[in-house]
């Protein structure tokens, strides 16, 4: 086969601004910077800013803005009026897209070519999406016509990861903000500054001073956010562990709470597949954002008779992957998101490799700086090996056979999570078959690591529950029992 | 001279059997009045381990059922009900303490509700899925599922009514259950067992419990292969916290439906209330399928 040399092919930073340090975004303005800690890229170790780590009182302090904005402009405005300030916000992010997709690799390490694709656009497009809901809640099915209107919990409290940092954020406000709740978020330590500059955009929108609050910090400012006693609702995206803590810390209270967690998904190929749609979808499916995905399809479950077939043709197009600069606009795989991440790979791999599977990459350089990892296939694994088990969260695609459909079925059933699966074969019965019997929340068939805010998202068993996007993510964000009156049913969480 | 009475012999039901508790324990069930009614088996923890094995037996052919199919069984129990309900009049009367009036008016209730869920059944995917227009050429369809094993804790007042309105939705959608009935007014629960074993209703789709909801609570509630619980029943039993079954149950990440509140105290709700969707809802799961669009 023919290579091409490309030549580099970098998006500027000039178009991005980042200030030397950052206070929080409370009660519509930036706090002074105090008690800061690093965020570097992740690509070259440098240090692109230092951020404020917020402490109990500043959780207080952003709670409580949240809380008078809640009970006074916010919650006074009606629907048609909220859903204004969702477009405003959302036509702000299209335009200053650019400067987000710079900013979001810079701060992430994914490539150019991701966020100014994926990550910014389908951002802006929650929020274009959730606007038009904010004066429709009462036609979204979720009471009974002549029902009570669907109202909001007040304040709510959102955490969320590193791998899709803006898009995340976007997930939580936007459908919080349309049902009329207030905000306090916080995103994860390592990519603080697209939620950052977000901030601005609140201002820039002209949004009242307490409706969107930010907050920086690790893991002890998400863990003071969730249980302040004041905060009506929980939405967190992370790992099961911290998700099964913050449903115990809630356990008895009236706060609700929506968990996003963890997934290990069988992407199943059948011998009648489309081969080369399947290859690509393989490949996007496990190697898109450096696998840092929860829904990644890092469980490749091939039907027996062409395995061999596969991992040639695989191994033949991982061998095409650019691995390198995130900036540059050719990069189909950019930097693992933080040294803790990257030794997570490594010791998993290495585990992987111990209890018998076969490793193998392409040949490919990656830079002397910063955090890497290239493209590896595992083959030969078995069921029980922790790389078939635990979720890696890096490019690593651990792959496994089956010889029929209910064999693949319990295969791919066959964890404690059930957030995605994918499903490749021509034949239609068969699609609808397995889509059936899949334990999990999303189905991609024919297709991968598909996301749209029409459509709901969220998972089975421990990768979490309640659902984001759509009509289904509405429901998370409302109340819809009356308001006085004698209960008919207890409410879920 | 008079007849000797033929007494019932009150057991657990499981797997669509009625076995006595594999501990070998029973309790005394006395009336509202305090008059002894009869003995009780008292389930224990391998009792509610043996039914989450037959509910979760049971969950691939009740969910794979086709909804008109699980439509007709419902209605099917509400039939078999129905001509059984002099036996429930008098068996709430005494549990509850009603006037024969209102003990008939709360079997008729409960049966017309088990109607109400049986035309649910086929309705649910309808209203509560819908296609997404996704901004690509994608067919994009959402989708509800039963959760899988649903642990349900009966109300403890209401033992016939309030029983069928918690366990009703939960298999209408295609879940399995494991009910603990009300730990002092089992006996229509049992009754209830007798009702579904001759319904057409496969054996471990529900199953049914009596025993101290405080005891065994706690094993249902952190039972790693039961994926949801209802806690209406958690309400009014003393010696149970529901927080700490709710903590219990984030083990696995169990959904969980809390007790109704009032005030700050759990609470049995209204019965007589219009159920709503609520109940279905809680125990739902949404799928959602993609598949893209060419020639």
């Amino acid at each position: 086969m023919p290579t091409f040399e490309y030549a580099p092919a970098p998006e500027s930073r000039a178009v991005v601004t980042i200030e030397k340090s950052y206070g929080l975004f409370i009660d519509g303005a930036f706090t002074r910077p105090k008690a800061l800690f690093d965020t570097i890229n992740p690509a070259d170790e440098r240090l692109l800013a230092q951020v404020t780590q917020a402490g109990p009182r500043d959780v207080d302090k952003a709670v409580a803005a949240a809380r008078r904005a809640f009970d006074g402009k916010w919650g006074a405005l009606t629907g048609a009026e909220r859903g204004k300030y969702l477009f405003r916000i959302a036509r702000i992010l299209q335009e200053r897209a650019r400067e987000f997709a710079v900013l979001e690799t810079l701060d992430n390490g994914k490539p150019i070519k991701e966020t100014r694709d994926v990550d910014i656009p389908i951002a802006a497009a929650h929020f274009f999406y959730h606007a038009g809901w904010a004066d429709k809640l009462e036609h979204a099915g979720l009471t009974p016509a002549g029902g009570p209107t669907p109202r909001p919990h007040g304040v709510v409290a959102q955490v969320i990861p590193w791998n899709f940092p803006l898009l995340m954020l976007s997930w939580k406000i936007a459908p919080a903000l349309a049902t009329g709740n207030t905000v306090v978020l916080k995103p994860a330590e390592t990519t603080p500054l697209s939620a950052l500059l977000f901030a601005q955009v609140c201002q820039q929108a002209g949004l009242p001073a307490g409706v969107v609050n930010i907050i920086t910090g690790d893991g002890r400012t998400g863990q003071a956010l969730v249980e302040h006693p004041d905060v009506d609702k929980i939405a967190f995206t992370g790992s099961t562990e911290v998700g099964k803590a913050i449903a115990r810390s809630i356990a008895g209270t009236a706060k609700k709470a929506t968990l996003e967690l963890g997934g290990k998904a069988a992407n199943i190929v059948f011998d009648d597949a489309p081969i080369d749609q399947a290859i690509e979808g393989i490949v996007n499916g496990i190697f898109f954002n450096q696998g840092q995905v929860c829904c990644a399809g890092s469980r490749l479950l091939v039907q027996e008779n062409v395995h061999d077939q596969v991992v040639a043709r695989l191994k033949r197009r991982l061998e095409t992957l650019r691995v390198g600069d995130p900036l540059d606009k050719n990069s189909d795989l950019g930097a693992i998101n933080s040294r803790a991440q990257l030794d997570r790979i490594n010791r998993l791999v290495d585990a992987g490799v111990d209890e018998g599977a076969q490793r193998w990459s392409p040949e490919c350089t990656l830079p002397a700086t910063g955090f890497w990892f290239p493209p590896t296939l595992l083959t030969g694994v078995a069921q029980t090996h922790r790389v078939a088990t635990e979720e890696i969260f890096g490019p690593v695609l651990s792959v496994l056979t089956f010889r029929t459909p209910a064999e693949a079925v319990a295969k791919a059933n066959n964890t404690p999570y059930g957030l995605s699966a994918g499903v490749w074969t021509e034949k239609g019965s068969r699609i609808l078959w397995m889509a059936d019997h899949l334990k999990a929340g999303v189905v991609w068939a024919n297709t991968f690591n598909r996301f749209d805010p029409t459509s709901p998202f969220g998972g089975y068993k421990e990768s979490g529950y309640g659902r984001e996007g759509g009509r289904h993510g509405l429901e998370a964000y409302v109340t819809t029992s009356p308001r006085s009156a004698s209960p008919t049913t207890g409410a879920t969480r | 001279m008079s007849r000797l009475d033929v007494r019932k012999t009150y057991k657990l039901y499981i797997g669509g059997a009625f076995p006595r508790s594999e501990s070998g324990r029973s309790y005394e069930v006395v009336s509202a009045s305090g008059e002894f009614l009869a003995n009780a088996s008292m389930g224990s923890r391998k009792d509610v381990r043996d039914a989450v094995v037959a509910a979760r037996s049971a969950l691939r052919g009740w969910s794979g059922a086709t909804a008109y199919n699980r439509g007709q069984v419902l209605y099917r129990v509400g039939e078999v009900l129905e001509g059984r309900r002099s036996q429930f009049v008098d068996e709430v009367a005494a549990a509850e303490g009603l006037s024969a009036r209102a003990a008939t008016a709360h079997v008729e209730a409960a049966i017309d509700r088990l109607v109400w869920y049986a035309g649910w059944t086929d309705k649910v995917a309808q209203v509560l899925g819908n296609l997404n227009p996704v901004a690509g050429p994608f067919f994009n369809v959402s989708i509800p599922e039963p959760t899988g094993v649903v642990g349900v804790l009966a109300p403890q007042g209401s033992s016939l009514l309030g029983l069928v309105s918690v366990v009703a939705p939960v298999i209408a959608t295609g879940n399995t259950a494991v009910v603990l009935t009300s730990g002092d007014r089992p006996l229509p629960a049992v009754t209830l067992g007798e009702v579904f074993a001759t319904s057409d209703l496969p054996g471990g789709v529900v199953n049914i419990i009596t025993a101290r909801t405080a005891e065994v609570a706690p094993w249902l509630a952190s039972h790693r292969d039961v994926n949801a619980i209802d806690l209406t029943g958690a309400a009014g039993v003393d010696g149970l916290v529901w927080g700490e079954l709710e903590a219990a149950a984030a083990d696995n990440l169990k959904r969980v439906l809390r007790p109704a509140i009032a005030g700050n105290v759990a609470v049995e709700p209204d019965w007589s209330a219009d159920p709503g969707l609520g109940r279905l809802r809680a125990f739902l799961e949404t799928k959602t399928v993609w598949h893209p669009k060419g020639i």
